[in-house]
């Protein structure tokens, strides 16, 4: 089967500064992909390199199998919400939902007709005669995403899609896109630096760093087993711990991960630690402590009983729960 | 710890009439904006808009054509006047060049605000307010008399053009009926590219502003959205740059009726709005046509006022 998208050895520089660093990528059609990073990263220049905003400097690019260099972006059949939205503020609603189809040349009747369906797929409807100025944030990027998919893209890209949005509406957008790209069975790429937003709604996620990508899986893949330390330390708040304190704690002498909820507390041997701090989370409680001098962090169910800061604690951890990971950077 | 908090929660007022003051203008925010605008309203309704009313409502009284004085009759023979075929002429005349002057002038300054609000950037963006601006700081006169020089028949223009064996380009459009003349500084083709060269900065910084307030991202979207650059530029780009092409042709095209010292300079001897309002007060002393012409400008800047403004050319504002 063709990729809906894939790199080869695509670089991109921008004056001295080298934003996508000979990237490999494969994104299968129908995925859900995730491109996960920092700001500066290159996740973002990627996206715009798909989109045709950006040119590569070197490799090759392909989309479902054609060569993209050199192809404007108003001849690819892919489409692109944009962080801060871009609704055209001298159109309605509707006339923005139906840009698309009007520089297509398709009728008046029948371009409001599938901007009035894509505005109801989004849960908009009757909000047509409305300017953009007149919307909420919410609401604003819902419209930028019908007046995406009304176009029926092969491959929809998403720029940090979720960003201003507040916690609550992000968690129900994140739902929505979701099952919104399980019914219309299209590729969704989307770029954000939120690792939570990331692993929840990607069926593969890649982490980049510094113009490449660092590891690319499904998430469970980068949660359990990132493979450097700048993954365990982006992707979840997993424990890095150094070389010379996992010997310190009985393990081999190399840097390894281990997650908050794999540690457990017992009162008696184990791993001997003070307890600083507590923070609690509502079905958890997050516990600091230090062991020697190492911190480490605790995540502590709810129900079981908090110890008050000081007190002494031991640590235990099943020994398959430390991940060793290749290299230190 | 205590010690770090021992000044207490309100600290004294301070001291003389300015700590005085600030707590007033704290508590009165709205006198405070009276006192402010006071002086520059006197200004501008006493001193400015007064004496506009004074000059507008002169013009309808009339002058006896034996005596040489007005008489203080309310009457509309003097419009009567300004609407005769001679007067019309100039109105007219004018009202084409101003309108010529104000679409070149678009045109031209598009590319350059486009290039200096999407691409220049620190040392370049300097570059380009002083480049536009550096010409308004010299004297208007100087600028004038300088361009009757390079149009003039022995003039720099005439040279090149020879130089280049393209006399007989410059020559054929100078035989053109109405717009050409003897040389260019003595045809209107030389006054419109006066008017053009004086008027071009103020087209070019309203228009700058507005491209400036357009996201990229909305150019990008259009692209993305399937429309050429050429559908970008019409429905995107020129519909939210309209408000400050309105804005700069408000300057363009009021400066080109209202002005009266370019077309005596340069080009054909025959009369703009400008020069009969000068020369009914001046020597010819009939006081309300002069007025009545004035009149004429800002009719005409209301009626263009009112069709930009049906044609949205304020909606995305």
């Amino acid at each position: 089967m063709t990729a809906a998208v894939s790199f080869s050895g695509v670089s991109r520089h921008f004056g001295k500064v080298q934003a996508v660093d000979r990237v490999d990528l494969v994104v299968e059609p129908g995925e859900f992909f995730a491109m996960l990073g920092p700001s500066g990263s290159g996740k973002t220049t990627c996206l715009r390199l798909i989109a045709g905003f950006e040119q590569p400097d070197s490799g090759h690019i392909e989309i479902f199998g054609e060569t993209a260099e050199g192809v404007p972006p108003y001849r690819r059949n892919v489409n692109t919400v944009f962080q801060d939205y871009a609704l055209f503020p001298h159109f309605s609603i509707l006339d923005n939902v139906a840009y698309g189809l009007m520089v297509k040349g398709i009728g008046k009747a029948e371009r409001h007709r599938q901007a009035e369906e894509a505005l109801a797929l989004v849960k908009l409807p009757d909000y047509g005669a409305r300017k953009p100025g007149q919307l909420s944030g919410g609401q604003r990027q819902r419209v930028a995403l019908a007046r995406a998919l009304v176009n029926r893209p092969r491959v929809l890209l998403l720029d940090e899609p979720l960003g201003a949005l507040d916690l609550k509406l992000r968690e129900s957008m994140q739902e929505e896109l979701k099952s919104l790209q399980r019914s219309l069975g299209i590729t969704f790429i989307f770029v954000t630096h939120d690792q939570g937003e990331a692993l929840s709604m990607a069926d593969r996620v890649a982490v980049f760093n510094k113009g490449r990508i660092v590891q690319a899986g499904t998430p469970q893949e980068i949660y359990n087993r990132p493979k450097t330390r700048f993954v365990a330390d982006f992707v979840g708040s997993s424990n890095v711990i150094d070389p010379d304190a996992m010997r310190y704690f009985g393990g081999e002498a190399r840097c390894a991960s281990l997650r908050p909820e794999a540690i457990s507390l017992v009162r008696d041997g184990g791993v001997r630690a003070h307890v600083r701090s507590a923070a609690f989370l509502g079905a958890a409680t997050r516990l600091g402590v230090t062991a020697g001098d190492v911190s480490l962090s605790v995540m502590l169910p709810a129900g079981q009983p908090v110890p008050e800061q000081g007190t002494e604690v031991g640590l235990t951890w099943a020994p398959g729960d430390v991940h060793y990971m290749d290299d230190a950077a | 710890m205590t010690g770090a908090f021992s000044q207490g929660v309100i600290s004294a007022r301070r001291a003389g009439l300015s700590g005085r003051l600030s707590d007033l203008f704290w508590r009165r925010p709205q006198l405070l904006l009276i006192l402010m605008l006071t002086p520059p309203l006197l200004w501008l309704g006493i001193i400015y808009v007064g004496s506009l009313l004074a000059l507008l409502a002169q013009s309808f009284f009339a002058i006896d054509d034996f005596s040489g004085l007005v008489t203080y009759e309310l009457t509309l023979d003097t419009y009567r006047q300004l609407l005769n075929p001679a007067n019309l002429d100039i109105i007219l005349r004018t009202l084409v060049m101003a309108v010529a002057v104000t679409v070149a002038s678009a045109f031209i300054a598009f590319p350059i605000a486009y290039y200096a609000a999407r691409y220049a950037k620190g040392r370049w963006k300097a570059f380009f307010y002083l480049g536009v601006m550096m010409p308004l700081w010299s004297s208007y006169l100087v600028k004038v008399y300088a361009w009757k020089l390079i149009l003039a028949k022995e003039g720099i223009l005439t040279w090149i053009f020879a130089r280049l064996h393209l006399s007989s380009v410059l020559d054929s459009v100078l035989a053109l009926p109405v717009i050409g003349g003897n040389s260019l500084s003595v045809s209107y083709i030389g006054t419109f590219l006066v008017f053009v060269y004086i008027w071009l900065p103020y087209m070019i910084l309203p228009t700058q502003a507005a491209l400036e307030r357009v996201p990229k991202t909305l150019v990008e979207a259009s692209g993305d959205l399937g429309a050429t650059p050429r559908q970008t530029f019409f429905t995107v780009l020129l519909p939210l740059a309209l408000p400050g092409l309105v804005a700069g042709s408000i300057f363009t095209f009021s400066l080109t009726l209202g002005d009266y010292i370019i077309p005596q300079i340069i080009g054909s001897s025959r009369l703009f709005i400008g020069q009969a309002v000068y020369a009914q007060q001046g020597t010819a002393g009939n006081v309300p046509l002069a007025a009545a012409f004035s009149v004429v400008p800002i009719v005409i800047m209301g009626v263009y006022l009112a069709i930009a403004k049906r044609m949205g050319a304020f909606d995305a504002l």
